[in-house]
């Protein structure tokens, strides 16, 4: 069809080239140059110096893999496809030290160079290099979202996963005696880290079937009113299951916070130190400990 | 539903079975303070283990066969409460203060053949 500086022949031309036969085209042509445009972005890549976590090879693998799924998804516009794919490319690269700004800035350097592959081969039609680009940038745009989505929810993931772990590493309960539990706790409390403290007790209570737990907060300089009310309701919990609880260790400011918030002491079975505490228990097991005399 | 209650020696054991009607808890109360009364029992234990919620009604109905039944010289124990029921207990106030526990049958008659053998 001849290019004449008409609307009639632009109508016409935009009924022939449907938005997705565009799409068509260039992909193709991004195919076609698979090679070249996949080195152009490798050579980008570490002129803006990014990845440096990672190794030319690795580089080049990720990369290959990388183009080759952002051509698909501009083809097929599968973009749950796309965001599993870059949950699964973030797991990989996460643990090697790469960071979302690194990630979102590769994408977009692959769209720079594919969009400037597209003004090299159109450049002489202006008319259909815009609309070439009318059908590349929402989807080029769409991509750049989607990975970059796809890394920050994979990195909270991984930051949920640790925190968890974190939080359980941090509060052991240990059997020390037949029926007797200490339960140390060292660090800050937050009402989560108490809540969690409180279940793991108790399911360790039924668990060792014990009569008497040691809480020692030695290692612990301040609570706030809300975890004192739950150290409370922590010790009444466990007397539910049969279970005497001791703490021990109790700095004078969390002495202090226990006398404003009003604890019924009477309630709360206290003894200073951890060794006390422990003596205390053994003695309401009906544990005697004796030492053994040096033979001469 | 009728909770079948056991004689054991000198004690008795009621067992609560998972869904008990407020109609249930108040027809145990008494039935609980008839059967001590008849059998002349020194203790009765509660297995509340099939429990797994604990409302304010089923608490307070607890503490009163305890006390009801100290009216008559006579002990309770409640056993099984469960880790997740005691933690909602606490948070809700209920603390069963005044009555023993333990953490399940074999330790409630240990913990009762322990003080009547002193007592003895």
């Amino acid at each position: 069809m001849a290019k004449r500086d008409s609307t009639t022949t632009d109508l016409e031309l935009k009924r022939t080239e449907e938005p997705s036969e565009l799409l068509r085209e260039l992909v193709a042509h991004l195919r076609q140059n698979r090679t070249q445009l996949r080195e152009e972005w490798v050579v980008r890549i570490s002129e803006t110096r990014l990845l440096t976590a990672m190794t030319k090879e690795e580089i080049f693998a990720e990369a290959t893999s990388v183009y080759d799924s952002y051509v698909e998804a501009l083809e097929t516009e599968a973009f749950e496809a796309l965001q599993a794919y870059a949950r699964n490319l973030s797991e990989r690269i996460i643990p090697r030290g790469v960071e979302t700004h690194e990630v979102v800035g590769i994408v977009l350097l692959l769209r720079d160079v594919l969009a400037r592959s597209l003004f090299a081969k159109y450049q002489n039609d202006f008319k259909k290099l815009n609309r070439i680009l009318d059908a590349y940038e929402p989807a080029a745009n769409r991509i750049a979202n989607t990975v970059a989505v796809g890394f920050v929810q994979e990195r909270e993931r991984v930051i949920r996963q640790q925190q968890e772990a974190i939080r359980e590493l941090s509060t052991p309960v240990l059997q020390v005696r037949e029926r007797l539990l200490i339960l140390p706790i060292i660090g800050v409390i937050d009402p989560q880290r108490a809540r969690q403290l409180t279940e793991q007790l108790l399911r360790g209570i039924r668990t060792n079937r014990a009569k008497v737990v040691v809480i020692d907060i030695t290692g612990v300089a301040a609570m706030d009113v809300t975890v004192a009310n739950h150290l409370v309701q922590t010790v009444e919990a466990s007397r539910l299951l049969g279970a005497t609880v001791i703490v021990t260790g109790l700095s004078p400011e969390i002495a202090q916070t226990l006398v404003t918030i009003g604890v019924d002491l009477g309630k709360m079975n206290t003894v200073g130190d951890l060794q006390g505490g422990i003596e205390q228990a053994e003695r309401l097991l009906g544990y005697k400990v004796a030492s053994i005399a040096e033979p001469r | 539903m009728e909770v079948p209650i056991l004689k054991q020696g000198a004690f008795l054991i009621a067992t609560f079975q998972a869904a008990l009607s407020d109609a249930d808890l108040n027809q145990l109360r008494m039935g609980l303070v008839q059967q001590v009364v008849k059998l002349r029992s020194r203790a009765v234990i509660v297995d509340v283990t099939a429990m797994d919620v604990m409302d304010s009604f089923a608490s307070r109905t607890l503490r009163e066969i305890a006390h009801m039944i100290r009216l008559r010289g006579a002990e309770t124990v409640i056993v099984g409460i469960q880790p997740e029921v005691a933690f909602a207990m606490v948070q809700l106030g209920l603390t069963l203060e005044g009555v023993a526990t333990a953490l399940d049958l074999e330790e409630g008659l240990a913990y009762l053949n322990e003080k009547f053998k002193i007592t003895n």
